[in-house]
């Protein structure tokens, strides 16, 4: 047989060839045997979602039983690796490079071995993928060559990414580990069912296997496997050069495709999928077997143990019991690495547990691994960047991450880094890049964290600034509104006045009694006549009711006039909003607008009630605006024509006008609707307590009464009372009417405390309104 | 046992800073034994003087900015500075002349900027523009090659070069005998041709008689000498081989292309790369990695920059070599071309 790498293969730039201390420990069998007194299995073994506690302490638990399950899609299941009891639940190191303490199933074996019942897979040919890859996620697989992902997530790319290449990962590069060589050496058939199984799963148009031209034993095996299964046709064993880091997932799909993983993507972006030959076994024995993933296989090596060599070794088992096994020499043990000597981390604790991703325990001298050099200064020789297999300028990354110039390392793709190694191990400056480098990332990381969060801050703030801003322009544009309709509802008194006999004074001189008096009552009373009668009519209608009442001198008269008045401030005031809004719809005027329509929506319960409105009811809540809208024209005309010479805004509607009007005949809406009498909602024993209430004194609340109401009517009966305190010339009636109010806000939602706030405002907006614009009647 | 928690990798290639200068350093010794070989002790007694000088600045600077002295002398950098100043120098240059060129170089163009790895600057080239500009005379009187030379009694020792060098040292010991030695120098083949007048090329080539074999031989022995140690720093992959390269191919195709239009006016190929300091610049110079391009198309630009700057300065400048002042210009724009040529990252689609 040929152990010369394939010619046909590519290359990846850079790339060194560290001495491979492979030897040491190829030259005994697979162990098997140990039992340790303590299995420790972390929760976390895996990327994702920390796996979820299926069992308490104290039970009794059978090898290969779950104990603790996936918790999300990108998680894995965690099984008992023997049976025994659980003895503790808790925080305990894990063997990772952060030293941090995570939560851990502790097991005490009971010695007996004993296995749960298991539930393998007679023919995975016949089931379907999704089964399939169920088994293989209820096994607890990840990942074996080091990252330690979840299999079944990799093993089902999305939809739109077809595979056509499967890669299974032997070229195992780093120096002094044959974990994947022993396991192909003696498992070769299960890796190749593994491989079988996963194409099945992903059907790849075909399969490569990447294996590191020193390892002519496992190329032999892996070999006769393929040829004993037939699946020559589909497996196609690689034999790659021996180079650093040909064992990186994107190097070997370089090599053995010539492809680059796109920045920022995925293997599957391109078609390919690469698994480790360790999980391609761990598949087999899911499927074919039944079993969860319980144990793997490590190479214990290094001169600070009598012998090396590799073990199946079950998850959880501590260490200390695995160096205890291969007879440490504590006092030459000076560095303990977990992986290998390039990306490994190393351990300061003897009693972490083995995890899925344990590949290497590597105990090292002081002579193996000699404490790093001192650094010198990087004289810029490019030995690294000739290194670097990510066709990286380490050394221009280097100066960039030690003088905290991290925008420029970006640009220089920092974050393409894999970490190898592999320029630190050619530095002749010895300088420590990868640490520089995570350092860097780290960094990065961190900022934009906090660019993130300070933007979160930014825009919150911008927000309330908007919306401040945005309530302040709506005031300012209503107090506007307020004086030229003021204004103009004045002139159109005088001209009524002329128009039409003293009686029409009358009202005028009542509302300026009213205004001391503050009688609200006109509106329960006086809506009843308005609404019922001459909502539909015309002014001839409305000018006798007028006659009829004044006599009485009632509140109710007062009211009337009082309503008079206010529907032509109401009438102005939307002719100026709707010139103002012909220069463009601002941003604030369209909220005016949506919350107009919020509003409106939040209580279709009044659409039936409303007499007015009943026929004209539309299915939106612009039709409704609409409708409301014309309804208020109609009540306009029809309270005071001279007034009213604003007939026209009923054509032609913008979403400005349609709110305008929607809010106008909101207020109008409360009346009619309270006028209608006819329904005995909570809405109208509103009205009637608030007509009561402002009779008696306009400051007194009447709690009990609200606290029956539904929120909805609370906020109506607010801007209910928020319409009557436009009318107020006292700006102190304003400002006690306020009380109860606030009393109430607590159960509201935000929209009608916002609504409540703004018939709030327009009431004391009002009162100085209406207040100068008695001062100008006087 | 205490348990190290060490960041990855655990293993790194043996060796050091200093290895590699060392590796250069043994690399100038081929170029430096033909030197000797045919101009005699005065370049060697000028690599030692200039190496005390530069082991003296830099201890001095390094012990002044309080940083360990001896972690700074070991990485040999300021010893490889004296030692390309050193070839580079006329071999019998006065004592002090070295001095200035060293010190200078050492203390300004390095440790001012930073010390080693941060000066953009070439600091031999540096201290050697200094005393080129600053002391004309001494600078261009090369000496002839002496081997070959036809009296005898004119071949130079090693206490006769160190008299030349060090005049002083002659008065205080006496018992050497005192015989005033008058070196014979002359300008090296570039410089001749340079100062042909109005002669033609072939004019020149059959007057100049001794330039035309003599000389010319040595300077062909000693541009060979480098390129030996040059190429012996690629195959040891202390360098890449872009940039000599680069820079060899820009100056031979400007002289070919010059050459072959105007043989009469223009020294043809040979002259330029083998004549004068190109070989030591292009090997030993111009791959200073500290102020050097770094990426591969980087350093292919910086190379080829060197070799047409060498030329134009050549002909059209005021001196007849120009290895200093083109890569003292090309330093200025490494930065630049190192901003323009970033590799394309694995993955990536093209270079920004």
């Amino acid at each position: 047989m040929n152990w010369q790498p394939n010619k046909h293969l590519h290359t990846f730039h850079g790339g060194i060839h560290p001495p491979e201390n492979k030897q040491q420990s190829t030259r005994a069998a697979i162990e098997t045997t140990l039992l340790p007194s303590k299995l420790i299995l972390p929760l976390q073994q895996h990327i994702g979602q920390q796996a979820k506690t299926l069992v308490q302490v104290g039970d009794q638990v059978l090898k290969g039983q779950m104990i603790a399950e996936p918790n999300g899609y990108v998680s894995a299941a965690v099984h008992a690796p023997t049976s025994g009891t659980v003895t503790a639940i808790e925080a305990h190191a894990l063997p990772h490079p952060s030293g941090l303490s995570e939560q851990c199933i502790i097991i005490e074996p009971d010695g007996k071995d004993e296995w749960t019942q298991l539930t393998p897979v007679v023919d995975y040919q016949q089931l379907a993928k999704a089964d399939l890859l169920q088994h293989i996620s209820d096994a607890g697989i990840t990942g074996l060559g080091g990252a330690g992902f979840p299999t079944a997530v990799k093993l089902n790319p999305s939809e739109d990414l077809p595979i056509n290449t499967l890669i299974l990962n032997a070229a195992e590069c780093e120096p002094y580990i044959t974990a994947d060589d022993m396991l192909m050496r003696e498992h070769a058939a299960e890796v190749i069912t593994g491989l079988q199984i996963m194409a099945h799963i992903l059907q790849p148009e075909k399969c490569l296997i990447g294996i590191e031209v020193n390892k002519p034993e496992a190329i032999a095996a892996l070999q006769h496997a393929v040829d004993e299964l037939q699946l020559t046709e589909l497996i196609t064993i690689e034999r790659i050069p021996v180079k650093y880091p040909s064992g990186g997932e994107k190097q070997l799909i370089q090599i053995l495709t010539g492809m680059e993983v796109p920045n920022g993507g995925i293997p599957a972006d391109i078609g390919m999928v690469c698994h480790n030959v360790g999980t391609a076994v761990a598949v087999s024995r899911a499927i074919i077997k039944g079993e969860p993933l319980i144990s793997r296989i490590t190479t214990i090596t290094g001169e600070a143990v009598s012998r090396q060599g590799n073990i199946e070794v079950l998850l959880g088992t501590p260490i200390d019991t695995l160096l205890a096994h291969f007879g440490v020499k504590q006092d030459k043990l000076h560095r303990l690495v977990m992986g290998g000597p390039m990306m490994g981390f190393t351990l300061d604790d003897v009693s972490l547990p083995v995890v899925k991703a344990t590949n290497c325990i590597l105990a090292a001298t002081r002579k193996e691994l000699p404490d790093p050099a001192p650094e010198q200064a990087c004289i810029r020789c490019g030995m690294c960047a000739e290194a670097c297999p990510a066709s990286l300028l380490p050394q221009q990354l280097y100066w960039f991450s030690k003088s905290r110039e991290f925008d420029k390392a970006l640009s220089h793709n920092l974050l393409d880094c894999i970490e190898c190694g592999a320029c630190s191990y050619v530095c002749p400056s010895n300088i420590p890049l990868v640490q520089y480098y995570r350092f860097a990332k780290g960094e990065i990381r961190i900022e934009e964290h906090e660019r993130t969060a300070s933007d979160h801050a930014r825009q919150r703030f911008e927000a309330r600034t908007a919306r401040l801003e945005q309530e302040e322009a709506e005031k300012e544009a209503k107090r506007q509104a307020r004086a030229e309709a003021a204004a103009a509802a004045k002139k159109a008194k005088e001209a009524a006045s002329d128009s039409n006999d003293d009686k029409a004074i009358d009202p005028k001189a009542a509302v300026v009694q009213a205004a001391l008096e503050r009688a609200k009552a006109r509106k329960a009373k006086k809506a009843a006549e308005t609404a019922t009668g001459e909502v539909a009519d015309d002014t001839p209608s409305k000018q006798p009711a007028v006659d009829k009442d004044t006599p009485k001198l009632s509140a109710v008269e007062r009211a009337k006039a009082r309503k008079a008045a206010r529907a032509a401030e109401q009438g102005n005031e939307q002719t100026t909003d709707k010139a103002a809004k012909k220069g463009g719809l601002s941003a604030l005027e369209k909220a005016k607008a949506k919350r107009a329509q919020q509003a409106d929506g939040s209580k279709p319960s009044e659409q039936p009630e409303s007499s007015s409105k009943a026929e004209k009811k539309g299915p939106s809540a612009l039709e409704r605006a609409k409708a409301k809208r014309a309804a208020e024209g109609e009540q306009l005309t029809n309270s005071d024509t001279a007034a009213v010479d604003n007939t026209e805004p009923a054509k032609a509607m913008s979403a400005l006008e349609k709110a305008k009007a929607k809010r106008a005949a909101q207020s109008s809406d409360a009346e009619s609707t309270a006028a209608a009498a006819a329904p005995v909602s909570a809405l109208e024993r509103a009205k009637a307590k608030r007509a009561e209430q402002a009779q008696q004194s306009p400051s007194e609340p009447a709690a009990e009464e609200k606290k029956q109401l539904s929120a909805l009517e609370r906020a109506k009966l607010k801007r209910a009372q928020a319409a009557d305190n436009e009318a107020s010339v006292e700006t102190s009636a304003a400002s006690t009417t306020d009380r109860p109010d606030s009393a109430d806000k607590k159960p509201m939602s935000a929209l009608e405390r916002a609504k409540a706030k703004r018939a709030e405002q327009a009431m004391q907006d009002a009162a100085e309104d209406s207040a100068a614009d008695t001062e100008n009647r006087d | 046992m205490s348990l190290l928690r060490v960041s990855s990798p655990h293993m790194t290639r043996p060796g050091n800073t200093g290895d590699v200068m060392l590796l250069v350093i043994m690399a100038t010794l081929p170029g430096l034994a033909m030197l000797t070989w045919f101009f005699g002790w005065g370049t060697f007694i000028n690599i030692l003087w200039a190496s005390l000088v530069a082991i003296g600045c830099e201890a001095l600077i390094v012990a002044l900015r309080g940083r360990p002295v001896r972690h700074y002398l070991r990485d040999y950098s300021a010893i490889l500075t004296a030692v390309l100043l050193g070839l580079s120098l006329p071999p019998l240059a006065p004592w002090w002349l070295t001095l200035i060129a060293v010190s200078f170089a050492i203390i300004v163009a390095k440790h001012l900027y930073g010390g080693i790895g941060q000066n953009p600057f070439n600091p031999a080239m540096v201290g050697y523009a200094l005393v080129l500009i600053a002391f004309p005379v001494e600078m261009t009187s090369w000496l002839a090659p002496q081997t070959l030379s036809i009296t005898p009694g004119q071949s130079m020792g090693f206490i006769d070069a160190l008299f030349a060098i060090f005049p002083f040292l002659s008065k205080i010991s006496l018992s050497v005998s005192v015989e005033t030695f008058d070196a014979v120098t002359m300008a090296t083949p570039l410089d001749a041709f340079k100062h042909k007048g109005a002669l033609t090329a072939e004019e020149f080539w059959s007057t100049e008689l001794i330039v035309s074999t003599v000389s010319w031989k040595a300077w062909q022995l000693v541009s060979i000498g480098f390129l030996v140690g040059g190429i012996y720093l690629i195959y040891r992959k202390i360098f890449t081989w872009h940039i000599p390269v680069s820079m060899l191919a820009a100056l031979g195709i400007m002289s070919l292309i010059f050459w072959s239009t105007d043989p009469s006016n223009y020294a043809y190929p040979e002259l330029h790369l083998l004549g004068g300091a190109t070989m030591l610049g292009a090997f030993f110079i111009a791959t200073d990695p500290v102020t050097a391009a770094t990426s591969i198309k980087g350093k292919l630009y910086y190379g080829a920059g060197i070799g047409i700057l060498v030329y134009l300065i050549r002909n059209w400048g005021n001196y007849p070599d120009a290895i200093a002042f083109a890569v003292l210009l090309m330093n200025f724009v490494a930065p630049l071309i190192d901003h323009y040529t970033q590799p394309r990252t694995y993955g990536h689609k093209s270079t920004k």
